[in-house]
């Protein structure tokens, strides 16, 4: 059972000192494979955070009357039930997105941070609580998807949403595009380097 | 009650599953039109950049496709037409049949300046997955008017250069015909040359498996259509 703390800090908290990505290294995965651009970057933390704060909330509704020995399985079944509905959506309303994306978006469920956040806090939680739980962590996951994405699609392309910003005299003038950027390694780099930052501003993050 | 005994564990995990499989499936019915149509404007847009034709909005891609391609029949492996919807054969079940027995689709374009242009369907295997495309021909039944090539699942920055202008803009202007004689476009590695006197264009450097695929591609999915360009060249 998580402590007892206030609506604030379990929304804040996420966002920075205990966040899902660059603290507790979650779902570093995805963080991987779909920031090469900003905009599927920012499609897939806004499916993450939907998917987290429903299945937050629901398996929170349900906690006293799921059967301890399968509650992993009925967890897994509301959240693969989340996930089919979302690529479903994007399916039908951001076509080209969820194209990018591919399998992605089904690989939510086997995203750490969803079953972390369910065992460990819906399970012993409000609903409202558990609500605002996984809309921070869902953000705090979104915030690293949006920055990593925002530096590989800038200097591996030239572009930010697909629109041109690096201008057109740089490239005269000699600069290249980095494509090591592009690929998945550097998305790695990215994250160390946000960790780099996040601990030198955050004394009590460093190991001892 | 005791939430720990077995018929209650069954109960809840089958009530569980018929909610959460009715809640699928109401949404799977209630997107199927959208989806259905994203597909078909997504195909249309790839039959459309074969013949160099990008609609300004994706919106617009369906009315662009209309006022294009002019229309569209299927053809047998000896030229004939046959009934059938060209748009709604799928490639990848059609290649699995014996070329004899195949329905070929054919798509006609005329383009803004007037001219006529035959677009057909390919598809084929490349290193990780399925490989797919489509061949502008001009009504001489020969030359290469463009050509557009997708991929599910290949390497970027290697095998996935495919899909990029820079490559398939290599096949404009190739033909499929020499000397009368019926030798298809293939694909070699930079700097080598077909054993016969064929057109050829260069393969992705570091993609080399993916440019075979798509030689091969091009030789077993255009292959079947012999008999069909003979007559438009005949015309």
């Amino acid at each position: 059972m998580a402590e007892k703390t206030s609506n604030k800090s379990v929304f804040l908290n996420p966002l920075s000192k205990d966040n899902p990505v660059v603290v507790q290294i979650l779902g570093i995965c995805s963080v991987l494979a779909v920031t090469a651009k900003l905009e599927p970057a920012i499609v897939m933390g806004i499916s993450v955070i939907a998917v987290l704060a429903f299945s937050n909330v629901i398996i929170s509704c349900l906690r006293k009357t799921i059967p301890t020995n399968i509650r992993i399985i009925v967890q897994l079944v509301v959240v693969a039930g989340l996930v089919v509905i979302v690529s479903q959506l994007l399916k039908a309303y951001a076509y080209d997105v969820s194209k990018q994306l591919s399998v992605f978006i089904g690989l939510i469920i086997t995203n750490c941070i969803l079953m972390g956040r369910l065992e460990a806090f819906a399970m012993g939680n409000r609903p409202f609580a558990s609500f605002l739980d996984g809309i921070g962590n869902g953000v705090g996951y979104a915030i690293i998807l949006i920055i990593v994405g925002f530096f590989r699609e800038l200097l591996g392309s030239g572009t930010l949403l697909g629109y041109q910003v690096v201008p057109q005299a740089w490239y005269d003038a000699g600069y290249c595009n980095n494509g090591l950027m592009i690929l998945p390694p550097m998305a790695l780099i990215v994250v160390a380097c946000i960790i780099w930052v996040q601990r030198s501003v955050n004394k009590d993050l460093q190991e001892k | 009650m005791n939430k720990q005994s077995n018929v209650y564990t069954i109960i809840y995990i089958i009530v569980l599953v018929v909610v959460v499989g009715a809640a699928l499936a109401f949404t799977a019915m209630s997107l199927k039109d959208r989806q259905t149509d994203n597909v078909n404007a997504d195909k249309m847009r790839q039959i459309l950049s074969s013949v160099h034709i990008v609609p300004q909005e994706q919106s617009l891609t369906v009315e662009v496709y209309n006022s294009h391609i002019t229309s569209t029949f299927v053809v047998n492996a000896r030229g004939e037409r046959v009934d059938g919807d060209a748009f709604s054969i799928d490639m990848a079940s059609e290649c699995k049949v014996p070329a004899e027995s195949r329905r070929l689709p054919v798509y006609v374009c005329t383009t803004d300046d007037g001219a006529t242009k035959y677009i057909l369907p390919i598809y084929g295997q490349g290193l990780w997955g399925p490989i797919w495309g489509y061949v502008a021909l001009d009504d001489n039944g020969s030359t290469i008017y463009g050509a557009y090539f997708a991929h599910e699942s290949e390497t970027p920055g290697l095998g996935a250069e495919i899909e990029k202008s820079a490559f398939s803009d290599k096949f404009v202007g190739k033909n499929m015909w020499k000397d009368g004689r019926y030798m298809p476009v293939t694909v070699v590695k930079a700097g080598q040359k077909p054993a016969g006197d064929e057109d050829y264009v260069d393969g992705v450097s570091g993609g080399t498996v993916t440019s075979k695929g798509v030689a091969a591609m091009l030789g077993a999915c255009l292959a079947p259509y012999e008999s069909f360009l003979k007559t438009l060249r005949a015309e």
